[in-house]
């Protein structure tokens, strides 16, 4: 080891690689999760969307599911675009 | 009409994900409609590069299967209009992807987009064949080293004999050379293939080199396609690539070394940004 190596061991770890590491545990805690069980997401939506059905005619191609996976929580938003009456928005976490 | 743009290489690691996601950011920047598939099935990354991964609903084998709509699959960029991106599956193979579910996905998309851009698996089988079928252009991503320009080489061959448009016997892919991580103090020193003897070897028309650069890991860290940082040699160069692209002419740059550096950068100083 240099004497110049010295001076570069001071530096503090960069802000970037510790990001890094925040969104590998968030990503990775969620994926270890999912990667037994079968992905339900597909299944919630489509039952989601039958009981929608059953109250009003939903086409499937306006439906969105937007998810946001955080620590320890994660929001699942369906938004669902009724006929008629314009829009409507249903949350559920 | 959509553009289909294939980024591919046949070998890993050499900067496909990296340059799929700045391209596609780049053109969307430039008022582009972009999409960007990654079609790495089993390992995706496309989504940590463009720091999407959270969001993550569903994914390419979802919309093939029927299991999602292809807009339920689409992901919006949150910093640049007109940016979406379709992730491949993690948990499930390659066989999940067909021959006529990729084509329905690309025909659909090719109705409301400009440009899509495919994110190649490595290697010249499946994965890499159906992300290359499609291509109206293929950018091909190189390093300056043995190993990569010959698999380069070779997947310039798969192109012109696999691709739909070589089965249709149209008028064939266009090919593009993106020589990148271009190190020019290694070039200085003989240890690296310089840029005119890749060209002189693939004979293929210069796109970009993009330079190496230690902002591209800053970049994948946080998530942000190194484009965006309009400080970095690589995002740089990335935006020039794009602007040649789209027609216009920039002067490469980053092919040098730095002479400025005095006594001081020289001792202390560490590679370009
Ligand atoms: N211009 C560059 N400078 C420095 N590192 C780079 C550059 N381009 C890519 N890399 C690094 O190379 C590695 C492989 O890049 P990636 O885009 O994932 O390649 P591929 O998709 O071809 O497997 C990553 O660690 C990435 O950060
Ligand atoms: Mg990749």
């Amino acid at each position: 080891m240099s004497w110049l190596d010295f001076f570069r061991a001071q530096k503090p770890p960069a802000a970037s690689a510790s990001q890094a590491k925040d969104r590998l545990q968030i990503i990775l805690a969620h994926e270890r999760v999912s990667r037994d069980g079968d992905d339900f997401l597909p299944k919630l939506q489509q039952e989601l969307l039958e009981v929608v059905a059953r109250y009003v005619k939903v086409d499937a191609n306006k439906v969105q599911v937007n998810l946001e996976r955080g620590q320890g929580m994660s929001t699942l938003e369906i938004g669902v675009e009724l006929p008629g009456n314009g829009t409507a928005k249903r949350s559920a976490a | 009409m959509a553009q289909v743009i294939t980024v591919t290489s046949g070998k890993g690691g050499v900067g496909k994900t990296t340059s799929s996601a700045a391209f596609a950011t780049g053109l969307a920047q430039r008022g582009k409609r972009t999409v960007v598939i990654d079609f790495d099935v089993g390992l995706r990354n496309l989504d940590l590069i463009m720091g999407v991964e959270r969001r993550v609903v569903f994914d390419i084998i979802n919309v093939i299967t029927g299991e999602a709509k292809l807009n339920q699959a689409l992901i919006k960029d949150k910093r640049v209009d007109g940016l979406y991106i379709l992730p491949a599956s993690q948990t499930r193979d390659k066989d999940a992807l067909t021959h006529e579910g990729v084509g329905k996905i690309i025909e659909e998309l090719a109705k409301d987009f400009d440009y899509i851009l495919c994110d190649s698996p490595a290697g010249i089988e499946r994965g890499a064949l159906h992300a290359l079928y499609h291509a109206d252009q293929a950018i091909v991503v190189t390093n300056p080293e043995v190993s990569s320009v010959r698999d380069s080489d070779r997947i310039l061959g798969v192109i012109q004999s696999r691709s739909k448009r070589a089965e249709e016997k149209r008028e064939p892919v266009k090919q593009h050379l993106l020589l990148t991580r271009y190190d020019p103090v290694r070039v200085e020193r003989g240890e690296m293939l310089k840029l005119e003897d890749v060209l002189e070897i693939l004979a293929i028309p210069l796109l970009g080199v993009i330079p190496e650069s230690e902002s591209v890991l800053k970049a994948s860290n946080s998530g942000n396609p190194v484009i965006l940082d309009n400080e970095s040699t690589a995002g740089q160069a990335y935006a020039d690539a794009v602007a040649r692209f789209l027609g216009e002419d920039r002067p490469q740059r980053f092919l040098e070394v730095e002479k400025k550096k005095g006594l001081f950068g020289r001792l202390f100083g560490g590679r370009a940004a």
